[in-house]
Formats: structure tokens, C-alpha cells, sequence
């Protein structure tokens, strides 16, 4: 039987996270489908089909899934996805939004934000903020998986030539409307897929003082992330929470700066390469988990950096 | 209207937990347990509708042992108007618990089920969308704003690119995120009358819901050790550390 990958997508772009949940998959077993569910998503297929290791790309581009409502796209992955060994979604927003609803109509257990494969039903997940790993064993019939993008390499996005299967479709359960989005808008890498990121706690005092962070993102190319601490604090918008119930985070480099470093924000980046942590308090736990910690006050050092990188 | 409240027992999310040297499972040994955090808003949430006139009745519920009694009062002491516990000694995976829930919510007919978008024990992130789905109801997860008006409810949603709003109709059920609201603290009267709501026990038996995991845990490791690190005496050094040491900046 084969495996069902869910593409992650704003209907005008494949989402990277799609590229790791495909390796994920390839971990598990030979025979993978995609399924791109959206609406007008073209771009989003032909990208899909040139992804080698794809049987076939299946593809639902209806109204009904231009906005990603959960109970829509459950009921659709639910129904494409019943004759299938296995159904794997990236654990985004998007992800962990309908999935549980897929495995609860297969009346099956979900999987959530596997970090490795050890057999087609054997996985490996984090569970207490990523303070232990679970080896995890399921005994339904069908696995429903969400993957977490940081645990799994990109695998190859060019060079296949998988088929378009077009569905029709059209689950729409019409007890839900989308009403509106407010997506930030940056020129900035994004910060799951960046290959750096300088995060600001509440050791930043304002929201205003992450510019600071922002003139060394931009020598950097790095994105900009923040502590739970500085969210609460009124500081930036929650969509830049790195930690266990914001966005989990591995890039190469990741600096961490006015963080003291509370189990909350270890588990969402405590698996990057290299960690540089820039507080003023020599105890924060903060430097426990750094390659390279420094001790110093934030509004000497960050200026300092700038000039100098 | 009447709010449905489920809770969950956790650790404290102070503590750092260890896996246990045999790696049978997380070592919880005279740790300090509380209500999760998310399912903290969630009672809070509940809360503030009824003190705001849209709900009449907030009643909490918990599945677990008799241990999770515990929370329920504080629950109580929070305003919930009354509690349920499923008492069951197994541990009861999000599918059983959405089941359970299900069960309650069949006997109840709450209009509103707001819960906790995740459990800081498991990190599931499952048993609200699961409910919903096993209802065939709406849902709006990480909620960070809600508004009930005209049998509906819009719920602003926390997503990775930033907020999008839903609007849903009721019955429905709502996760919430941290910017939801600040919960407040129980006040020491609050604790003494929260002694005198009613408390009703329950069990997966009485519920005929058969909970039994599907997932068996082989083992609970500890995760791979970073390195020990070095302290830099100045952005100096850090720069050159960064170039020639561990080569991520050039």
C-alpha cells in the first residue's frame, strides 16, 4: 500500500516543510503520493510533479480548499487517504490543524511531530518540551503522521516527472468560513527554513529595540525570532515565537540574544548547529545549550556585532 | 449558553523532566503536577464569557485518575460551575480522551467546547480537533481572540504567517493559544466555596466508550547531549569564532 503526503502550500508556492515530510516518508516505504489540496494551485502542482520519487501527484484544486479549513481538508485526506498505509502532513499551523481530524474519522491514533523513522510503525517523537524522546509503536492500520521539518533532511526538488491525477471531490461540510488573514509581511527568510536566526527575549525591553536585531539579520541573512517571554511582553507578534508551542527551529546558526533560556524556548531551537547566546547574566541557563556564549549587555554588544560583521 | 471546559493534569511547566535511567518512561517522582497551561486559559476563557452574560454554565471536566480531582477544584475555585471526572488508571491517548469527551458532550449539549491547544506533557496537539471531527462540529484552533454573536463564532487563529480569522458555526469547538487571555488566580473564598460545587465521577465504562491506546511506548531516552561550550570574552573573538572555528559565518 502506498504512503499519502500532504503538500504544504499557500496555493502559489510549495512550502519547504513538504520537501522534509517527503524524506520522512521515503524512510518509511518506496511508494509515496502527493496530494496537493487548494485552490488555483498550479504553480504549487507542476512544483510538486518535478519532485523525484513520486508515483503520482493528486491533486483536489477546488473553492471549497482555497483557504485551508481544517474541517474541509480533513474530510478530503480522510477520504483519499482510507486506502493508504500511512498519511504524512508537516507539522505547520496548517498541518496540525486537520490531521487530528483525518485520524479521528479513521478512528486511528495520530503521530505527532515525528523526529526520525526506525520502522514503517516504530518512530521516534519528542514529548516534555523535547526533554525526552519517545519511541513510539503503532497498532493501527493506517499511521497518521505529522513530521517535524527540523528531523529530516530536504530531499531532492527537481528531476522527477510524476503524473497529475486530478480529483473531484468537493468535501465542503459548510459549518465554517474563512473571514480574514493578517500575514506578516517580511522580506526575511522564513524562520523554519532560515539558515540563521537572531531571536530577542525580554532582555530587549521594547519591541522597538528588535531593531537592533535587524541590521545584523540583514548581513546575515538570517530571520528574526523571539522568546515566549518577549511575545508576552507586548514586544513582536506571536508568529515569531520560537520555542515548544510557537515554531521549532534548527538552522545553522542560531543567536540567541537578552534570552535567558526556559525550557519553553530550548525546545524550539535547541537543535540548531550552532548556538551563540549574548546575555548580560553570566547564570542564565541560556548558556548551558550555547557553543558560544558571551557575557555582555545587549545595546554595547549588538552595535558592536553589526559594525563588525 | 453552556461552555464544556476539559482540563488536563500535567507537570508543573517549571520542571524540567529526565527520562528515567531504565528509559521506561519520563520520571515524574514527587514532581509538582498542575492544570496545563493552555487548558489554564481555556478555564479562564469560559470564565469571562459567562461574567460577560454570553454563558450561563462552565462546567469542567478531566479524564484520569483521581488525582486529577485536584485540578478540577482549582477549576472551581476559578469560577467553573461544576466538575466531571472520567476516572480511568489508564492513560488515555487523545482519540480516547476526544471519545470521552464525546460521550459528555452527548449527555450535556454545551454549545461551546474550549480546551487547551496542547498538553505541555505529551505535545500532541490532537484531542480538540479531534473532538470536533468526531462530532462532525467546526473548530478553531490556537485561538488567540473569540466572538460569539448570532449563533456563531469568529475565532482568530494564531497561524505560522501570522492571524486568520474563522468564523464558525455553533456547536463548536475552540483551542486556545497564549495570547488568549492572562488567567487569573483563584482567590483563597473562591477555594473554600469551590469545596461546595458539584462534583459528579464518571467512568469509560459508564460512558461505553472503550479508550484503550494505540500507541505502545517501547522506550523514553533522553535526548542527545550538546557539547559543552566555551564563554568568548569578546564580539571580537565571537566573530572569529564563528568564521574559523565553527565556520557559519564567512
Amino acid at each position: 500500500m502506498s504512503i499519502l503526503v500532504i503538500a504544504e502550500h499557500d496555493n502559489d508556492e510549495l512550502k519547504g516543510a513538504t520537501l522534509n515530510t517527503i524524506t520522512a516518508a521515503k524512510e518509511i516505504g518506496p511508494d509515496i503520493e502527493l496530494l496537493v489540496v487548494g485552490f488555483s494551485c498550479d504553480a504549487v502542482v507542476e512544483k510538486a510533479c518535478l519532485i523525484p520519487g513520486i508515483s503520482k501527484v493528486l491533486v483536489a484544486d477546488k473553492e471549497t480548499y482555497k483557504n485551508f479549513l481544517a474541517e474541509n481538508i480533513g474530510s478530503l485526506v480522510a477520504e483519499i487517504g482510507s486506502d493508504h498505509s500511512h498519511i504524512l502532513a508537516s507539522a505547520t499551523s496548517n498541518g496540525k490543524n486537520f490531521m487530528p481530524r483525518v485520524a479521528a474519522l479513521l478512528d486511528v491514533a495520530q503521530i505527532s511531530e515525528i523526529i526520525s523513522v526506525l520502522s514503517e510503525d516504530t518512530f521516534e517523537r519528542p514529548i516534555y518540551a523535547g526533554n525526552c524522546i519517545a519511541t513510539v509503536k503503532s497498532s493501527d492500520s493506517i499511521k497518521v503522521i505529522t513530521v517535524r521539518a527540523t528531523g529530516f533532511d530536504d530531499c531532492e526538488s527537481e528531476g522527477g516527472s510524476a503524473p497529475r491525477e486530478n480529483l473531484d471531490q468537493d468535501t465542503n461540510l459548510g459549518i465554517s468560513a474563512f473571514v480574514s488573514e493578517e500575514l506578516a509581511k517580511s522580506d526575511r527568510p522564513e524562520l523554519t527554513s532560515a539558515d540563521v536566526v537572531i531571536s530577542g527575549g525580554r532582555g530587549m525591553q521594547s519591541g522597538e529595540n528588535f531593531r537592533l536585531l535587524e541590521g545584523i539579520a540583514d548581513k546575515l541573512g538570517a530571520a528574526i525570532g523571539a522568546s515566549r517571554a518577549a511575545v508576552d511582553s507586548g514586544f513582536v507578534p506571536n508568529d515569531m515565537q520560537v520555542g515548544q508551542t510557537g515554531k521549532i527551529v534548527a538552522p545553522n546558526l542560531y543567536i540567541a540574544v537578552g534570552i535567558s533560556g526556559a525550557i519553553q524556548h530550548l525546545a524550539g531551537m535547541k537543535d540548531s548547529k550552532v548556538i551563540v547566546a549574548i546575555n548580560k547574566d553570566a547564570d542564565a541557563p541560556i548558556f548551558q545549550v550555547a557553543d558560544y556564549g558571551l557575557v555582555a549587555d545587549l545595546f554595547d554588544a549588538l552595535p558592536e556585532l553589526e559594525s563588525k560583521l | 449558553m453552556k461552555v464544556l471546559v476539559p482540563i488536563k493534569r500535567v507537570i508543573d511547566f517549571n520542571v524540567k523532566v529526565r527520562a528515567k535511567s531504565d528509559e521506561t518512561g519520563p520520571d515524574l517522582t514527587n514532581v509538582k503536577m498542575a492544570i496545563n497551561p493552555f487548558c489554564e486559559i481555556a478555564v479562564e476563557e469560559a470564565i469571562r464569557l459567562k461574567e460577560a452574560g454570553t454563558a450561563q454554565e462552565v462546567i469542567a471536566i478531566s479524564i484520569g485518575t483521581n488525582a486529577c480531582k485536584e485540578q478540577l477544584r482549582t477549576a472551581l475555585a476559578l469560577g467553573a460551575d461544576r466538575a466531571i471526572l472520567v476516572e480511568t488508571e489508564i492513560e488515555v491517548e487523545p482519540l480516547g480522551v476526544a471519545k470521552l469527551l464525546k460521550a459528555v458532550v452527548e449527555r450535556e449539549q454545551p454549545e461551546l467546547i474550549i480546551l487547551g491547544k496542547q498538553a505541555i506533557d505529551d505535545d500532541s496537539n490532537q484531542t480538540g480537533q479531534m473532538l470536533a471531527s468526531l462530532l462532525s462540529y467546526p473548530q478553531g484552533t490556537f485561538a488567540s481572540k473569540i466572538k460569539i454573536e448570532k449563533g456563531k463564532i469568529n475565532v482568530t487563529r494564531e497561524v505560522d504567517g501570522g492571524l486568520q480569522t474563522v468564523s464558525l458555526d455553533l456547536p463548536a469547538v475552540v483551542t486556545t493559544d497564549l495570547r488568549l487571555n492572562e488567567p487569573r488566580y483563584a482567590s483563597l473564598p473562591n477555594i473554600m466555596k469551590a469545596k461546595k460545587k458539584p462534583f459528579d465521577t464518571l467512568t469509560p465504562e459508564e460512558l461505553n466508550v472503550d479508550a484503550s491506546p494505540r500507541i505502545e511506548i517501547l522506550k523514553v531516552s533522553p535526548p542527545p547531549e550538546r557539547p559543552t561550550g566555551i564563554i568568548v570574552n569578546s564580539v571580537d573573538e565571537l566573530i572569529e569564532k564563528l568564521k574559523n572555528e565553527a565556520k557559519v559565518i564567512s
